[in-house]
């Protein structure tokens, strides 16, 4: 395991402001417009003005050609930071820890940190053949349609390695459904029986229809600064007590059965100062059910192969036992693209907030977050984590 | 175990022909040395010269060592099935239209793991396969993975016949029925169970042997055809053109000589009235019939056949205006390629080397035999490949020209 004792820690960055400009199934409207709401309504919320953000971070896939570069002209801003995070699923952790550590090191003092992606009738198809060299050599020739295949082939190689039975991965999106309930920019209003689950459609087998998430438009988004400004400002806000990521992680396994997590999530603990069993909750990124299970396995909450076992002892609703993807996730809340992989940041910036509403964690003080991101061939490749902390009241 | 094909029933007429929607054709440069390998029925990957790593999708550099000396080396292909999915939604219209589609992640023996096109007798996980590369319906490679033993049908699976242009149950015409080459080639298709065989013979006052034994048989169709009359053409393509599923195009004016043996350019124009020009009537008259039904269910158009000579790649100076005859034709083969590929058509082009026939009674062998030919112009259909260069010879010479081209040509000089 890859401990790094000397890493400097992330104290006294505070990360605040959730913004979600809500989902739409389809859009007429571009990956900018989407980005400009998010931080009008950063501004909004926050009673900065626009010449105070002095950091920008960007995560879209439909901002092609543009890149964080075009955002800035576009939105009339004039960081003296800027970064393009092109992670996607795992952009929101990685957008956190480099926004954190340009505040650390005074290259900025407050870091919009925006995910948005538009998503027309026809982008869907248009994106898969061109997402990456790999894909359109080794697998969009495959009549694969995205991700879907290949995670099948993941999600069966793993139920016959570990025993896992459809009806366990359907026990964290019935489980997930309930949580979207609580939330109003869930982008999916109706309870999920676990009956209906099972009959539902097959899309690439064993895969069905609610294994899949719905691809929409959409934007998150949220402000890195430090913990006397967020203070001074009276803003609510969470504190990063550790943060990790990971790339390409476990090469040479053959199929992925275990994620990047695994490698560093030792570092991650030691530099929080706690044990799995302390968080509170925890925002999985669920592009498939079986990464979710195997988040549970890889930081930690139980062991490799035990995942099935563990969903099955536990309800993962926001008043249940193992609170996960308490906002719905994107399996009941929509993938806005990039802004897919922000739903868990600004989902437990709320939560640490006592923000949630409906779904408000009982007592929540450490989150934790997880970031997945970018299949180029046949797994994904980003990896991240962070824990956030409640921000304890001082006067 | 496939089930066989069944003979398909006969077209409703008043139904729309379903049209070609090609499966996604776009491969990066690399990538398509994989398409280069298949095209001529071999399965190759990316294989680290320094530290040996194979490695699969191609990259520009080895995943290992970072060494940029990668070399295409042939695979045997052998791996371990470790997930399959079957397909009941596409966003690519090709598959859409043929769902449900199979595939399978493949844990090959010499390292990478490879999606797959996964064939119907291959069973789940975990199971031993057999990895190939075959040309899909846009001419790109993809790869397949095969039984480690299949069984009698195999051939007949729906995946892999959306691959190959097998002849079983589908409509041939081969335009010469007069050379023993022309008959190996009937004889051949009927064998492969092809259901009509149109052969065509120019000059029928002109009783040469074997047409008789070849129309004979109950597939076989006697249609008048000569390539160098363009109303000829013109009124076959008008009777048979919209039932045609492969087009063997083997007619060819074979004299030898080259400049200085021989006045004038009569027996040169022949050549070329044949062998260039000849192929560029039956192009225009067939091709947009074949490009029209190309999608046209399990036994529609699929294939065009070009014997060309292995001459075509280097002027062999004994037979030099044939040689440059079947240059033109190679060239204009490529074209016709380009042109029947968006419709899903594949363009198979022969090289063979001297064929054991009169027109080089004066070559010492080895020659190819007739029938050795026909059978490897079926293999091809059979097989989905591009490039065919059957025999000793051809490899031999092929070999030498992708060596060095320059010296083949002061090889061929010196009359060897």
């Amino acid at each position: 395991m890859a401990t790094r004792t000397s890493r400097m820690s992330y104290d006294g960055v505070a990360v605040a402001v959730p913004v979600t400009v809500p989902y739409q199934r389809y859009s007429t409207l571009g990956a900018h417009w989407f980005l400009g709401q998010a931080v009008a309504g950063l501004l909004e919320a926050s009673g900065l003005a626009k010449e105070q953000i002095d950091g920008l971070c960007v995560s879209s896939f439909s901002l092609a050609p543009d890149t964080a570069v075009g955002v800035t002209q576009h939105l009339g801003l004039s960081p003296r930071w800027l970064d393009h995070v092109p992670t996607g699923g795992a952009s929101g952790v990685m957008c956190l820890r480099r926004a954190a550590r340009a505040v650390q090191a005074g290259d900025a003092e407050v870091v919009a940190c925006v995910a948005a992606d538009t998503n027309h009738v026809d982008s869907f198809r248009q994106t898969l053949g061109s997402f990456s060299d790999f894909a359109r050599d080794a697998t969009y020739p495959y009549g694969s349609g995205g991700p879907n295949s290949i995670f099948a082939m993941i999600t069966a190689n793993y139920m016959r390695s570990f025993g896992a039975k459809r009806e366990d991965f359907g026990r964290i999106c019935v489980d997930q459904r309930s949580n979207a309930l609580g939330n109003p920019n869930a982008m999916f209003k109706k309870a999920l029986s676990l009956d209906e689950y099972m009959a539902a459609r097959p899309i690439s087998e064993p895969i069905h229809l609610f294994d899949c998430v719905m691809p929409c438009a959409g934007a998150e988004a949220f402000l890195v600064m430090s913990e006397a400004r967020a203070r001074d400002m009276g803003l609510p806000h969470a504190l990063i007590r550790g943060a990790i990521e990971r790339h390409n992680a476990y090469a040479d396994d053959p199929v992925m059965f275990r994620g990047g997590w695994r490698v560093d999530r030792d570092d991650l603990y030691a530099q929080a100062g706690v044990a799995p069993a302390a968080i509170d909750f925890i925002q999985t990124y669920d592009d498939y059910p079986v990464i979710a299970m195997m988040q549970f396995e890889d930081l930690g909450f139980c062991e490799k192969g035990e995942g099935p076992a563990f969903v099955r002892s536990h309800t993962m609703t926001s008043g249940g036992s193992f609170p996960n993807n308490t906002s719905g996730g994107q399996l009941s809340a929509g993938q806005a693209g990039a802004a897919g992989g922000f739903l868990g940041m600004t989902e437990t910036i709320r939560q640490l907030s006592g923000d949630a509403g409906a779904r408000q964690v009982p007592d929540a003080r450490l989150g934790l977050v997880a970031g997945f991101g970018m299949v180029t061939y046949d797994r994904c490749l980003c990896t991240g984590a962070v824990i956030l902390g409640k921000a304890e009241a001082t006067t | 175990m496939t089930m066989p094909l069944m003979r398909p029933k006969r077209k409703n007429p008043v139904l729309r022909t379903r049209q070609m929607n090609l499966p996604p054709w776009a491969r990066g440069r690399v990538a398509l040395g994989i398409t280069a390998a298949a095209a001529e029925g071999r399965f190759e990957l990316q294989t680290c010269e320094d530290c040996g790593t194979v490695q699969y999708p191609p990259r520009e550099a080895c995943r290992k060592c970072l060494s940029p000396r990668l070399h295409w080396r042939e695979q045997d292909g052998a791996g371990e099935l470790l997930g399959s999915t079957v397909l009941h939604h596409s966003n690519d219209l090709f598959f859409r239209e043929r769902l449900p589609w199979r595939l399978g992640l493949v844990h090959l023996d010499a390292g990478p793991t490879l999606m797959v096109h996964l064939h119907g007798e291959v069973g789940d996980a975990p199971a031993r396969v057999r990895v190939g590369a075959r040309l899909d319906r846009a001419g790109q490679a993809v790869l397949i993975g095969f039984p480690n033993e299949g069984s009698a049908h195999m051939a007949d699976d729906r995946m892999l016949r959306e691959m190959t242009s097998d002849p079983k149950f589908r409509k041939a015409l081969v335009t010469d029925g007069k050379t023993e080459v022309g008959q190996a080639i009937v004889r051949a298709l009927v064998k492969a169970g092809a259901d009509i065989v149109w052969v065509g013979h120019a000059e029928p006052w002109k009783k040469l042997g074997g047409l008789e034994d070849i129309s004979a048989l109950p597939q076989v169709t006697l249609v008048p055809l000569d390539l160098t009359n363009g109303r000829s053409v013109t009124e076959l393509a008008g009777e048979i053109g919209g039932k045609v599923d492969i087009v063997v195009n083997n007619a060819e004016v074979h004299r030898s000589f080259g400049i200085g043996a021989r006045r004038g350019t009569d027996v040169a124009k022949a050549e070329m009235d044949i062998n260039y020009f000849g192929l560029l009537r039956l192009a225009q008259e067939f091709g947009p019939a074949l490009k029209g039904r190309s999608a046209d269910g399990a036994t529609g158009a699929t294939a065009w056949v070009n014997l060309l000579s292995i001459y075509a790649l280097s002027n062999f100076p004994p037979h030099g205006t044939f040689s440059a005859s079947k240059a033109a034709a190679h060239s204009l083969a490529q074209c016709l390629r380009a042109e029947m590929r968006p419709a899903g058509i594949r363009v198979i082009n022969v090289f063979p080397g001297p064929i054991d026939d009169e027109w080089n009674q004066h070559t010492p062998p080895p020659k190819l035999a007739p029938a050795t030919l026909a059978n490897a112009i079926v293999k091809a259909l059979r097989d989905g490949i591009e490039d065919v260069y059957p025999g000793d010879v051809a490899q031999e010479w092929l070999e030498r020209w992708r060596d060095n081209p320059k010296i083949l040509e002061r090889e061929l000089a010196a009359g060897s």
